[in-house]
């Protein structure tokens, strides 16, 4: 069953995808002004030139048929060419969306590591943990990047940004602290969620009288309330994914880290709108991905779905 | 917890009256002067007043992320509104459309939004565009939920008695349904108002929000940015810090927190 589901979702988010290019593209129409108006600007490019790479880059059509030229060098795998870099956009995106991948990924299972137990335990012990994440919420993602930039900064311990040392070491040292940032950013939000869920589960009926079997306390939140509230919880697994995703486009640029994040703002100031549209589809693919994940676990998790689906 | 947020608010309403200088207005000689009788938060690094500058940002930030949660919650209710009440063809296109600004992470999407605008705008224009763009790309979540609503408030037996009783689309919506989605509005509006005041804070500090010389708290907190100067003139940290404070302190009034 699951693989005609599987087959069922791909395709419907590749049609998202789609749906959302469209959409973009007809918003450059909106767009007073291109790349190369901006390099009129300098004094030793003629009018003449600009129009001339104006043609060259295809900019003198209307928008469908450069949506018809940009599909066909999706298609080739390329997804336009950079104005900036005069280099296909999948070349520039791909070594940026590993990057992104890698920190997102990172703290994407710190986050969820740490969450489930601390959102157990704030369930079942008192609020100090409650506490925290309010306080945790109020503090803008920035400022917390900012305090570990400040932190690495003045003991020296962390490197403060950048993804490599000189010499091309070091990788784990540089990750270390924007993936920090990033999951204690979105541990709050997280436990918070979760132990509402486990909160729900706990009071049904079938807890009290597994409890009255005789089932110990900790077997009962790890065998009997935890993968019955597996349900909500599963569904916060894509919508997290996507905060994640924002979260780390600030992080990113405060650390410089060679991500998504800082490409996409640098496209906007450039008006690369190639790039700009492969960062946002890239990122509209994560979520996506990481919806059907939360899907599949949610499958794997609860038999009711499992049944229904077959 | 309210009425410190009126406080607040009222003091940035009424920044005119309580801020001691003009935000805009430059000391040249006295960059990041000490916060003393003259600047009571001290200056930056133009030597203009911290505070006046705080509060007159604070009109700025809070006026968009009001100005924001109306455009959407607005879009929201017509959108959600009707694909929950005609149904059908309008209720299917409606929400594919929202599934698409769903499935774009909000900061992607509206830097990519942002993306297609005039890049370098009068601060007022600026003010307007940002407020436009964060309105626009949030309606999804608050069109779901309220065609949920309405999807169920059109079976309620007074409703369907209204419509017999020969009452008009329009009517029924005003008179009948709205009521119903008042609830979610609301609650709704307390949770986006602090998202997008802080949305544009992060926008002003990726430089693509409200431009100087115009006062915002994003450009207020970009002072963390220079280390160098926080270690020589530790008081450049106050401003920020209050920023952090005001927005606590929103977010705890707004029960944003009680409803995550």
């Amino acid at each position: 069953m699951t693989l005609t589901f599987i087959a069922r979702r791909v395709v419907h988010g590749i049609l998202l995808l789609v749906a959302i290019s469209v959409l973009t593209f007809a918003l450059t129409e909106i767009v007073p002004g291109d790349f190369f108006d901006d390099i009129k600007l300098d004094p030793s490019i003629s009018r003449d030139t600009a129009q001339g790479l104006r043609v060259q880059y295809g900019l003198n059509q209307k928008w469908p048929v450069r949506y018809a030229r940009w599909v066909e060098s999706a298609l080739r795998g390329e997804f336009g060419i950079s104005f900036a870099y005069n280099l296909p956009a999948s070349q520039l995106l791909r070594p940026r969306i590993l990057n992104t991948l890698l920190l997102t990924l990172v703290s994407l299972f710190a986050a969820w590591g740490l969450a489930l137990p601390l959102a157990m335990i704030s369930a079942r012990y008192g609020r100090s943990i409650l506490a925290a994440t309010t306080l945790l919420i109020a503090v803008p993602d920035l400022i917390v990047a900012f305090l570990a930039l400040y932190f690495a900064a003045r003991t020296g311990w962390l490197p403060a940004g950048g993804m490599r040392d000189a010499n091309g070491e070091g990788l784990l040292l540089h990750l270390l602290l924007p993936a920090l940032v990033l999951t204690v950013c979105s541990l709050p939000v997280l436990i918070r969620h979760i132990r509402s869920a486990l909160l729900e589960v706990s009071q049904a009926p079938y807890i009290r009288a597994a409890r009255a079997h005789g089932v110990g306390e900790t077997r009962l939140w790890t065998h009997h309330i935890l993968p019955a509230a597996m349900n909500p919880i599963t569904a916060l697994a894509g919508l997290s994914i996507a905060g994640l995703l924002s979260s780390s486009l600030l992080v990113e640029v405060i650390f410089s880290w060679p991500g998504l994040g800082p490409l996409l703002v640098e496209a906007i100031a450039a008006r690369d709108i190639y790039l700009i549209l492969g960062s946002v589809l890239s990122t509209a693919a994560f979520v996506i991905a990481g919806n059907l994940a939360g899907d599949l676990l949610l499958a794997v998790c609860d038999p009711r779905i499992r049944w229904r689906r077959s | 917890m309210r009425p410190v947020v009126w406080i607040i608010v009222a003091a940035i309403l009424c920044a005119p009256f309580f801020a001691p200088l003009d935000p805009a207005a430059q000391d040249r000689l006295h960059p990041y002067a000490e916060p003393g009788a003259t600047h009571p938060l001290g200056t930056d690094e133009y030597g203009r007043d911290q505070l006046s500058r705080l509060l007159y940002g604070g009109r700025v930030s809070l006026a968009a992320g009001v100005f924001a949660t109306v455009l959407t919650l607005g879009l929201g209710l017509v959108l959600g509104g009707a694909a929950g009440y005609l149904g059908g063809v309008a209720d299917e296109v409606i929400m594919r459309m929202a599934e698409l600004f769903l499935c774009v992470p909000w900061l992607y999407l509206l830097l990519g939004v942002r993306a297609f605008l005039p890049l370098t705008v009068r601060p007022v224009e600026s003010f307007f565009l940002i407020v436009a763009i964060i309105g626009l790309v949030g309606w999804a979540r608050p069109a779901r939920l309220i065609r949920a609503v309405v999807l169920s408030g059109r079976e309620l037996p007074y409703v369907l008695a209204a419509r017999g009783f020969g009452a008009g689309h329009l009517y029924l919506f005003r008179r009948h349904l709205l009521p119903l989605v008042w609830t979610v509005l609301r609650t709704q509006a307390q949770l986006l108002a602090p998202r997008f005041i802080l949305a544009e804070v992060s926008l002003s500090f990726l430089g693509l929000g409200v431009g100087e010389p115009a006062p915002s708290w994003g450009q207020t907190l970009a002072v963390f940015r220079h280390v160098g100067v926080m270690e020589v003139h530790p008081w450049v940290v106050l401003p920020p810090i209050i920023v952090v404070i005001v927005i606590f302190t929103l977010l705890r009034a707004s029960d944003t927190l009680k409803q995550l």
